[in-house]
């Protein structure tokens, strides 16, 4: 994993103006006009990087720009352009002033982002760190331990739901108030979150366990050998190299855990429709959007913030990128 | 005009639209894929029929009629089903692609809607050949706002307030005719050990039965209308009564209900759990036997005495044709079908649950709910469809529902939940 990271870093950096402004490019891209590609090689080139570039353009610009301009409108999706009214940001004023699902939604979506990154991460981390020992039986312990990352998680809710049933359920039995006192762990919007979120994290867990082995794997023993030649600790040599080495497994369980915090959607939409205590951003849109009740514009506008917090975390990610590829 | 009239060399402007809106992940293409019938052309022998009766006793119930149809008609009828909230889901794309000839839909606003939208077809030549079998209550349902109709009744069922009439007699419990008494009756329920009214509202819309019978018979049948049409404030005094009543009655409820399911509730009703449960007859599905003989119901009593009981919810599936039909003959033929007390029959041996809406159906082979409700429909002087049928579903598929829950979460939250939801309201009512 460590490996794709360092690829992707200098791919960033290739594109990075600080970086081209060094003296060994220019001279490349002077030679490079010299030489006459054949005509051939000319069409493939266009191909190769028209295609792509069309397919992008026409499936992540378009889709997005659209969004951007439909979230000032009001629309119920039927009829064509001269349908739509433009109401400027009415929209968005009303989202953050009239809609009462709005600010619950965001503080859900938050709480989802700040569990994933703690809870997940530091499990997976504990696990990866416990099966680099050579355990016996340790594969197998790795196959049990990311087998539900091969579950949807749309199906991990299906299977939470059995056992946050509050008659029946194996927790309320197993906990032994499924008679007395049983707690509704689904039902409860002061619970259901967490509930929602244990499962989520059960799934989690295992992916960034994985990440995090193959990350260990690839350290060099040498390292830890030196370290204990100093008369290093195991904790001290977790803590001061071996950690440190996984920087950028750590870059990537970060992005991983950021998408998958902000896409959260079909666990809650399987619980309850993402109503009492799961709303989520995502649910909102799709609330809006698909239904008999399409309310095009207004969904848009909710998209747009949700775009506009993804980036805000995109954009922090690649400045921390290049910053580093400038001091490097 | 002419310059959009003109086909774009590579896209429809709709279908560009639509590609934009499916492209932003906004998950409308599952509908337009499913959309439309077979393309058929203009055939002259086949109509296509949308079906949203998925589950298995309904849909075969309807596929009895059908052929029956067929037979007496030497058409085809080619059915295309799907489940039953996935059609409603999608009903905006399907209008708006190639819908199948006749299709189903519910009377009120939700009819008007489309209707004025100018997705549906007229209906008003069948209308002339078959109103005279219909009340002109059910006329007023199928009509739209232009003054034309848009419908063909076909089923109806009343809301009403269920018991097992064993369990009642066993501990000598009496009809309540007014709030006071129902509040009496509820109260030695529960120290007989009963929960006394079941309640479920997992699926978000069963609480809006509630709200509609305490509403009219609290304001009555106008408000009703005119608050739906959102020309009602949700913070008035009056809309604040009704949840006052509804806070009164909560403690009779069955706990955790945004965890259940109607059907579930049906069951401890049908225990003898529970002593009454407020829901529509389509509640006897969850009753066998024995036990469907058991089943009974009540209007909802009396709060208010300027309106009695006069009002009852009593909601109207039926049929629309599509506006293009690709055979418009054969579509009016079926539609004129469907509106027969033969045609009605037939659909509801198999599904006793609901009553013909033709006023000449031959009422001997009901049983005693089907009785009773075509009896509380007849005395009604007002009918209303239900909450989320006679307003704009965009207020009542987020606003109500998701205002309703907070307030069976916390009642005491009520002044700034109907804030919230008249807030809501100013901007979906807007003209």
């Amino acid at each position: 994993m460590s490996g794709v990271t360092v690829v992707q870093d200098k791919a960033f950096g290739g594109t990075d103006p600080g970086g081209a402004a060094a003296s060994p490019p220019p001279r490349r891209r002077t030679r490079r006009r010299a030489t006459a590609l054949p005509s051939g090689d000319k069409l493939v080139l266009a191909l190769m990087l028209g295609v792509p570039s069309l397919v992008h353009v026409l499936f992540v610009w378009v889709p997005s720009l659209g969004s951007v301009a439909l979230s000032f409108s009001s629309w119920d999706g039927i009829g064509g352009f001269e349908d739509i009214e433009w109401v400027g940001f009415q929209n968005y004023v009303d989202i953050f002033t009239r809609y009462p699902r709005f600010w619950p939604a965001l503080q859900h979506n938050l709480i989802w982002l700040a569990f994933l990154l703690v809870v997940p991460t530091v499990a997976g981390l504990l696990l990866a760190v416990l099966l680099d020992r050579q355990l016996r039986f340790g594969r197998l312990y790795q196959s049990a331990l990311y087998l539900p990352m091969v579950l949807s998680l749309a199906l991990v809710g299906f299977i939470w739901q059995l056992i946050y049933q509050p008659e029946q359920g194996l927790l309320n039995n197993l906990l032994g108030t499924a008679e007395t006192n049983p707690t509704n762990w689904l039902g409860d919007p002061d619970i259901n979150l967490y509930a929602v979120l244990v499962a989520a994290a059960w799934r989690h867990t295992g992916y960034i366990m994985l990440l995090y082995l193959a990350g260990l794997k690839s350290v060099d023993p040498a390292l830890k050998e030196a370290a204990a030649l100093d008369g290093a600790n195991a904790f001290q040599t977790f803590t001061r190299v071996t950690f440190p080495v996984l920087k950028p497994v750590n870059i990537v369980v970060l992005v991983v855990t950021v998408i998958e915090a902000l896409r959260a959607f079909d666990i809650v939409y399987v619980v309850n429709k993402g109503r009492n205590g799961l709303e989520l951003l995502s649910v909102l849109v799709t609330d809006n959007i698909i239904g008999e009740s399409s309310r095009i514009g207004w969904g848009s506008a909710l998209a747009v913030i949700l775009l506009l917090i993804s980036l805000g975390f995109i954009i922090t990610y690649l400045f921390q990128v290049f910053r580093k590829e400038e001091r490097a | 005009m002419a310059r959009f009239e003109t086909p774009h060399p590579l896209m429809g402007r709709r279908a560009l639209l639509k590609a934009i809106v499916a492209g932003a992940g906004l998950a409308a293409v599952p509908g337009l894929a499913a959309c439309g019938g077979s393309d058929s052309g203009a055939s002259t022998d086949t109509v296509s029929f949308g079906n949203n009766l998925s589950d298995q006793v309904p849909k075969d119930a309807i596929t009895a009629v059908l052929q029956a149809f067929e037979k007496e008609s030497s058409l085809k009828v080619a059915i295309n089903t799907k489940q039953h909230e996935q059609y409603q889901e999608q009903i905006n794309n399907y209008l708006q692609g190639r819908p199948d000839d006749v299709l189903a839909w519910f009377a009120g606003y939700r009819m008007r809607f489309f209707a004025g939208k100018g997705l549906t077809g007229d209906l008003s030549d069948v209308w002339g050949k078959v109103g005279s079998g219909y009340s002109s209550a059910l006329k007023e349902a199928s009509t739209g706002s232009d003054g034309k109709q848009y419908l063909i009744p076909f089923t109806q069922y009343p809301w009403g307030i269920f018991y097992r009439k064993s369990v009642w007699q066993q501990r000598g419990y009496e009809v309540p005719k007014t709030l006071d008494q129902m509040v009496a009756l509820a109260t030695k329920m529960k120290s007989d050990g009963l929960v006394p009214i079941a309640f479920a509202q997992k699926q978000g819309w069963p609480g809006m039965g509630t709200f509609d019978q305490l509403n009219f018979r609290v304001n009555g049948y106008q408000f009703h209308v005119d608050l739906m049409a959102g020309k009602e404030d949700w913070q008035s005094p009056k809309v604040k009564e009704v949840f006052d009543t509804w806070k009164r009655l909560l403690p009779f409820h069955q706990e955790n209900a945004l965890g259940r399911e109607w059907q579930e509730a049906a069951q401890s009703l049908g225990q003898g759990k529970a002593g009454m449960y407020l829901l529509g007859s389509f509640l006897a599905q969850q009753f066998k036997g024995p036990d469907l003989d058991d089943l009974d119901f009540f209007p909802f009593p009396e709060i208010n005495p300027a309106h009695g009981q006069d009002t009852v919810e009593a909601p109207i599936d039926g049929y629309m044709m599509a506006r293009k039909p690709a055979n418009e003959a054969g579509a009016k033929k079926l539609l004129e079908y469907l509106a027969t007390p033969a045609a009605q029959a037939i659909y509801l041996k198999s599904d006793p649950t609901s009553i013909a809406t033709a006023s000449n159906a031959d009422t001997s082979g009901y049983n005693a709910l089907q009785k009773k409700a075509a009896q509380v429909i007849k005395e009604a002087k007002h009918i209303t469809q239900f909450l989320d049928r006679d307003t704009d579903p965009r207020f009542a598929s987020d606003a109500a529902t998701n205002g309703l829950n907070a307030f069976i979460q916390n009642p005491n939250d009520v002044d700034s939940i109907l804030k919230g939801m008249a807030d809501q309201a100013k901007t979906i009512f807007t003209g």
